[in-house]
């Protein structure tokens, strides 16, 4: 099932996908997927992200494959639903999306094996986990100031649940910039996969219900411009679209 | 009078107290209780983030590093980190101790408490978004690169003591000379001051905001002081803050803290 949460006559709504043009919400009205304004499909708890997890895009930004996974967190104020706006400043020159799939973590987990993780898995969606290079300083790098900014990870439209995705590490990833396909990989290129991941965190600590961990992105990052549309897609999970706006529009 | 607010076990809400910082104190209802006798739940329920290298000492000591790879240039903006939900603990809990770490950094920080969400703020209007603070150990397993999120040092389970109360905003009056001081085992090991800080209170909760927005109840560190004492199995860390008040907590090895968890 394709869940999401959104806001509709002033209020939040669980809701679920009707068909491709309509939402169904849990009072039972059905409303159009235009008429609603789309928040992630969960409130996020911790919420982790992997630098370099495919081996191309390591390549592609002059890195080696790391030995060990490369972990960032992020807080609550990164966050925004389906077709939401991401500000990109008027002094970066370099600022591109990363399509992802996400994990959402079902259960309390600590010292899982490879061979349990999946029984951990509530279900996935998509992730675009923006980057503005020219933050990038060289502590604990990807330093919050690239990769924690507000409105800079768009998750959604949907939390698919984890029965709907036969093979979650083999799905492709495409993200399109006003139509024109510029990104394209396969989950199965991750160098850490999900069980790897999931057994990797919680060898050190807690995992929540609620959890989220962003796998990585493949090769292809190109820079975004005010009015871009940019969609991220993962096979089977869903289609995740935003505008990139100035922040000129901030100011005023 | 000191005002401040704590969280008691079984109640969703925080209560308001007096705090009676000498005697480590809370006044509620007329009834006086100790952390130390009564279990006080941590009273953070936001996101708490950390900031690297805030102390002007902290940075002096890296100074040969700084422009040498990885790093190759002094650090311009707020160098921050998260401590997620997992490692929050309240105080007199149970600091685990992994199996073949022998030592853990106590991380001695001044905890800014947010009152209303904060996006790209002054520093002149700063002080008005803050609630209170409260006291922070931010433990670590000791680390000398900087140059990736530490993860696997700073985000294990219990690894965030904090509390025992949130002193009001106005009780703690200006959070620039704020004497901070950390006792193992009762002795004295390190010594400090918010006087000491590269970017002040206000000043940091500005750079912050500038770039994501700090909503209410979140919990900004202003920073650990250099030569954070290393504790072992056993020990009892005790940060002093002026006019905040003190966090005790006992380092004890993860088995035994998995068991004490499990009471």
């Amino acid at each position: 099932m394709k869940r999401a949460r959104v806001v509709y006559g002033g209020t939040v709504h669980s809701a679920t996908e009707k068909d491709s043009n309509s939402l169904r919400l849990a009072d039972g009205r059905t409303v159009s997927q235009e008429e609603v304004a789309w928040l992630p499909p969960v409130e996020p708890g911790t919420v982790f992200a992997l630098g370099l997890n495919y081996a191309d895009h390591a390549k592609e930004l002059d890195f080696n494959a790391p030995a060990e996974p490369l972990v960032f967190l992020k807080g609550p104020n990164t966050f925004i639903g389906h077709r939401g706006e991401t500000v990109r400043p008027s002094d970066v020159t370099y600022m591109h999306y990363e399509c992802e799939l996400a994990v959402l973590i079902g259960r309390q987990a600590r010292n899982v094996s490879r061979e349990d993780a999946y029984n951990y898995v509530a279900g996935y969606t998509v992730a675009n986990d923006y980057a503005l290079r020219d933050y990038l300083e060289n502590y604990y790098r990807p330093n919050l100031r690239v990769k924690n900014r507000d409105t800079c990870t768009p998750l959604g439209p949907w939390f698919v649940d984890a029965s709907d995705i036969a093979d979650p590490m083999n799905l492709s990833l495409r993200t399109y910039i006003n139509g024109e396909l510029v990104q394209e990989g396969n989950t199965k290129d991750m160098i850490f996969s999900i069980p790897y991941l999931i057994e990797y965190l919680s060898s050190f600590m807690t995992l929540n219900e609620g959890d989220i961990i962003l796998t990585g992105t493949p090769k292809g990052s190109v820079d975004t411009k005010p009015g871009d549309n940019v969609v991220t897609e993962v096979e089977g999970v869903g289609r995740l679209e935003n505008t990139i706006i100035s922040d000129e529009a901030l100011r005023t | 009078m000191i005002l401040a607010k704590v969280k008691l076990p079984g109640s969703p809400v925080h209560k308001e107290i007096t705090a009676d910082l000498q005697n480590n104190k809370a006044e509620l209802n007329g009834q006086f209780i100790s952390p130390d006798s009564v279990p006080f739940d941590t009273p953070v329920t936001g996101t708490v983030y950390g900031t690297l290298l805030n102390f002007k000492g902290a940075l002096e000591k890296m100074k040969d590093q700084l422009n040498e790879p990885p790093y190759k240039g002094e650090p311009k903006a707020p160098i921050l980190y998260i401590k997620p939900a997992n490692t929050l603990a309240a105080y007199g809990s149970p600091v685990p101790l992994p199996e073949n770490t022998e030592y853990l950094q106590a991380g001695a920080c001044l905890g800014i408490v947010i009152g209303k969400n904060a996006t790209r703020v002054s520093e002149a209007e700063a002080l008005e978004y803050v609630s209170g603070y409260t006291v922070v150990n931010d433990i670590s397993i000791p680390h000398d690169s900087f140059f990736r999120p530490a993860i696997k040092e700073k985000c294990r389970d219990g690894f965030c003591p904090a509390g025992p109360w949130i002193v009001k905003a106005e009780d703690a009056g200006d959070p620039g000379k704020l004497g901070i001081q950390v006792f193992v085992n009762g002795e004295l090991r390190q010594k400090n001051n918010t006087e000491n800080l590269i970017r002040s209170v206000p000043r940091l909760i500005a750079d912050v905001t500038g770039f994501m927005t700090l909503r209410t109840g979140d919990v900004l560190l202003a920073g650990v002081p250099e030569d954070p004492p290393l504790v072992k199995a056993g020990d009892e860390v005790k940060i002093v803050i002026e006019k905040i008040g003190q966090l005790k907590n006992q380092i004890v090895p993860e088995k035994q803290y998995l068991e004490e968890v499990a009471k």
